[in-house]
């Protein structure tokens, strides 16, 4: 019973770290800034969250008396929350600041409607 | 009105003490109790945070079930992505998109563009009205019917049992 | 022989911090740095937990819990600052 929630939360961690490999690699290769922000911050967001569940798995000795599952859940209840805040807020930035997109983009509708006056520019009040 | 505002947030702040604490102390329990009681009337006295929520046993039903479908919905979402980015010919197709929601209360709106940004491969940009407009890594369809069926629809029919 | 898990997660790791700092030097705008320091907060939080594993000291994650909440007002300063409404 123990090895196994031991072998579950090492590959729970196995996959966090390859989650976020794999969001470090979109950030390198992706054309423009727009999908950058896509695969750099929300792949992360899920390997964050399974490495946490995996790391949390593996310390079952003592989760009696050593406070490890809620100080992880506290983590990750807090990534979930603030991850697309954060990211919401640079990809607005970004479009305000009229970063071009990337010659790939087939539709933007929020040019389109910015231009028909029916939404207004993206900035602070 | 006010009593549910102050009871939701003092149940939030709770079950935060709970889980930093870690221990079922009569002492620390009751001095939760009291921080928590404080904490809630002091800050949500005038705030309109939880007011739509439904306090019915249907509704957490459907909180529970929701959790369950964004969480496949985040894996299938990134699987997705993974394949494009590892993939060498990178098969992207961006597009900025436009989506309506009949959702009427601004908690589920919040919830809802958070649920969309969440999941890899859409991203709320702005959000005017009814309107939302999206990032969609690989636009399936351009027009507005299509795009809110493929994106939309799944989280909104369960984010409208829980805020009426 | 134990911990080659945590050590084949702890090299992954090294090489996502590494890409992100390539993506921090190289980014052509503000946003891309801006996006590479928040993917690399991310991964030092992970860091920070495998860590605290490795010494069984439970106490690291407070640690953690701050400097995300740290990271997450940077960010968001840093995003308002260069849309120009602060």
């Amino acid at each position: 019973m123990k090895e196994t929630l031991e072998i579950i939360g090492q590959i729970f961690l196995l996959m966090g770290s390859f989650s976020l490999l794999t969001a470090a690699i979109g950030l390198l290769r992706m054309p423009d800034v727009y999908n950058r922000v896509q695969t750099g911050t929300k792949a992360s967001t899920l390997g964050a969250i399974l490495s946490f569940i995996g790391l949390a798995l593996m310390t079952y000795e003592n989760w009696v008396e050593i406070n490890w599952v809620g100080r992880f859940a506290v983590l990750v209840v807090f990534i979930i929350l603030t991850n697309p805040v954060s990211s919401h807020v640079l990809m607005r930035a970004a479009y305000a600041m009229k970063i071009p997109l990337s010659k790939l983009t087939t539709v933007d509708k929020l040019r389109e409607d910015i231009n028909n006056k029916i939404v207004e520019e993206p900035k602070d009040e | 009105m006010k009593i549910k505002n102050i009871f939701v947030s003092f149940l939030v702040i709770m079950i935060g003490w709970m889980l930093l604490t870690w221990s079922l102390d009569m002492s620390s329990v009751l001095l939760g109790i009291g921080i928590s009681l404080a904490l809630s009337i002091v800050l949500c006295n005038s705030c309109t945070l939880f007011n739509e929520i439904n306090l019915t046993p249907k509704a957490f039903a459907y909180f529970f079930w929701y959790i369950i479908v964004f969480m496949i919905e985040l894996v299938k979402a990134n699987i997705d992505v993974t394949r494009r980015v590892l993939s060498p010919s990178m098969p992207i197709n961006p597009g900025i998109v436009k989506v309506e929601t009949t959702l009427k209360s601004k908690m589920a709106r919040l919830i809802l563009a958070n649920s969309i940004t969440l999941t890899p491969g859409t991203f709320t940009i702005e959000i005017n009205d009814d309107a939302m407009y999206i990032h969609w890594i690989d636009v399936e369809s351009e027009d507005v019917e299509g795009a809110t069926n493929a994106i939309v629809r799944k989280f909104e029919k369960l984010l409208e049992v829980m805020y009426g | 022989m134990d911990n080659i898990v945590i050590y084949i997660s702890i090299a992954m790791l090294m090489a996502t911090l590494l890409a992100g700092l390539i993506r921090f030097v190289k980014g052509p705008s503000v946003v891309d740095r801006v996006v590479a320091f928040d993917s690399m907060t991310v991964t030092s939080l992970v860091m920070i937990g495998v860590i605290a594993f490795l010494s069984n000291r439970a106490i690291y994650l407070d640690v953690a819990v701050v400097y995300g909440f740290l990271s997450f007002l940077g960010v968001v300063i840093v995003a308002k600052y260069i849309q120009g409404g602060l």
